[in-house]
């Protein structure tokens, strides 16, 4: 219990990853982000109904996080936090959608179960690469990254704090959880209490935002993000880049679990 | 070297709520003076310090810093000149890191890397957090993080540092640890507290607030040695004067 907070901000941890030192951290974070970008954009472009095809992809978050030592178990509960929405977003497809698109020996599978796979698998993707590239490159540099590759300088700003502040409204929430714990006598948090616990903890949010806010206009800040590492984009860059895109423009157009099977089931007949 | 002047004239603060913080402050300090704010709590020490380097505007009245008027013009400049110390660390701490966190103001000033580096590291080690470089904020004591916070503003070489409860929430040994640090610093100092033995040892002169009004302005020794004054004021004498009243027990 008195861990609640502790256990909360280590959800930060991945911040202080991105200041670590393997190759990977090494990289040019523009070709990092244009990669997961790139990634993002060939996941998402499969059909409604696509599932063997989606599955190679999993390769690149995860041999990026074995590359950067990104810890499992921390890259897992970071994913976990993107399930509630393919919950939320496909939970209706298989009541909606149940004309049988395929037969497993004796299983009808629907079209609803297969679009609310896809979109799943679709989702977990993204939110892997999307972890792992903040993890081996640091919140600033995914900033800075989108600033020099010509995003405007108030989206990236605007991120960069969303991002900051999530932290403190985490913290904020762990210190109001913790004094109400050790009040609480054991009693669950009800519906009543949760109101005014919820509008404080956004008032408290706020002011310490507004103070954190402060204390970086006082130390020179004027929207621009800067890192000790400005490094320039060069050849490894350009082969990390390039390699990974033309490794999803070939697993986009070449579905190679079908490929392998037909291959197996071919030989077979 | 005149510039490191900071000058408050008929300075009035009103809040947004209309709370009146401070009603015509004027006070002017001198180049390498280390003076103390002291007065109750809500008597507008904190709201005081950060119009210093602007990070509240007066309602009325006028800061000067170096004889330059505090306005949205110039407060590039003065922010480079006046280091402030916020009140509560964990405001100041925003970086993942405590060694980024001191990289930050360096670099907001356009620093080339190997400058900053160098400037981080001489902080930490001014500040003995050197070994703090490198640890998130959240694994740190209140000391620890008193000092990098401390550090943060050090690493922007201000000539002028302001300092809000700087011992507050500190245990014996680690106050004694940063008293030792303030006082080798040759900067202008502006330091709020309730800490009057911290005063009596680090600033010879005293400013009491109370309710948002100059009480006094003038010699610790003499402030502290006026009973009527203190007990007005909600303060009460430091320790170390509190069993030889005569003598005044300033080492
Ligand atoms: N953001 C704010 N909005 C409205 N009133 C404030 C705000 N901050 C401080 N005050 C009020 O201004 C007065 C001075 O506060 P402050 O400068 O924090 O005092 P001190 O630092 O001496 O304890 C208090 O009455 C306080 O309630
Ligand atoms: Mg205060």
């Amino acid at each position: 219990m008195a861990n609640l907070g502790d256990r909360f901000r280590d959800l930060g941890r991945m911040d202080t990853m991105g200041s670590r030192e393997s190759g990977l951290h090494r990289l040019d974070p523009r070709a990092k982000v244009l990669a997961t970008a790139a990634f993002a954009l060939a996941v998402s472009s499969f059909g409604r109904y696509e599932v063997a095809g989606l599955l190679p992809f999993m390769a690149f978050p995860v041999s990026l996080a074995i590359l950067g030592e990104v810890p499992g178990g921390y890259l897992l509960k970071r994913i976990g936090l993107a399930l509630p929405f393919v919950l939320l977003l496909g939970v209706l497809n298989p009541v909606l959608d149940r004309e049988v698109l395929l037969q497993v020996g004796p299983l009808p599978i629907t079209g609803g179960w297969l679009s609310f796979l896809s979109m799943a698998l679709k989702l977990v993707l993204t939110a892997a690469s999307a972890v792992v590239l903040v993890a081996i490159t640091s919140m600033d540099g995914v900033c800075q990254a989108l600033e020099r590759l010509g995003m405007p300088q108030v989206f990236v700003v605007q991120i960069g704090f969303l991002h900051r502040y999530t932290f403190v409204l985490v913290e904020e929430a762990a210190r109001m959880l913790r004094a109400r714990e050790l009040r609480s006598n054991g009693h669950d948090l009800t519906h009543r209490e949760f109101g005014p616990l919820a509008g404080h903890l956004l008032l408290r949010t706020w002011d310490r935002a507004q103070r954190i806010h402060q204390a970086m206009l006082a130390r020179g800040f004027e929207g621009e993000v800067h890192l000790l590492r400005r490094p320039s984009f060069g050849l490894q860059d350009a082969l990390f880049l390039g390699a990974w895109c033309v490794a999803f423009l070939v697993l986009r157009l070449v579905n190679l679990p079908l490929l392998m099977g037909t291959l197996v089931s071919g030989g077979a007949q | 070297m005149s510039h490191h002047i900071v000058e408050a004239i008929d300075l009035c603060h009103c809040y947004g709520d209309g709370t009146q913080a401070l009603t015509n402050i004027t006070f002017r300090i001198h180049h390498g003076e280390s003076v103390a704010l002291v007065g109750a709590n809500g008597a507008g020490k904190s709201t005081l310090l950060q119009h210093l380097n602007g990070v509240l505007l007066p309602t009325s009245g006028t800061i000067r810093i170096g004889e330059v008027p505090l306005v949205k013009e110039t407060l590039r400049d003065i922010r480079r000149t006046v280091g402030m110390v916020f009140q509560d660390p964990d405001d100041q701490l925003f970086s993942p890191t405590i060694g980024q966190d001191v990289a930050f103001g360096p670099l907001n000033m356009g620093l080339p890397p190997a400058d900053v580096a160098a400037r981080v590291h001489e902080a930490l080690e001014r500040m003995e957090a050197l070994h703090l470089k490198d640890k998130p904020v959240y694994r740190l004591s209140a000391g620890e993080k008193r000092r990098a916070a401390i550090a943060t503003v050090l690493s922007m070489t201000p000539d002028i540092l302001v300092l809000d409860e700087p011992t507050s929430g500190l245990d014996p040994r680690a106050r004694r640890q940063l008293l030792g640090l303030l006082k080798a610093f040759r900067h202008t100092k502006i330091i709020a507290t309730h800490d009057l033995d911290l005063v009596l040892e680090l600033c010879p002169r005293t400013l009491v607030l109370h309710e948002g009004r100059v009480k006094a302005d003038g010699s610790t020794r003499e402030i502290f040695a006026d009973q009527a004054l203190l007990t007005a004021c909600h303060l009460e004498k430091p320790l170390t004067m509190q069993g030889c009243p005569k003598c005044g027990g300033i080492p």
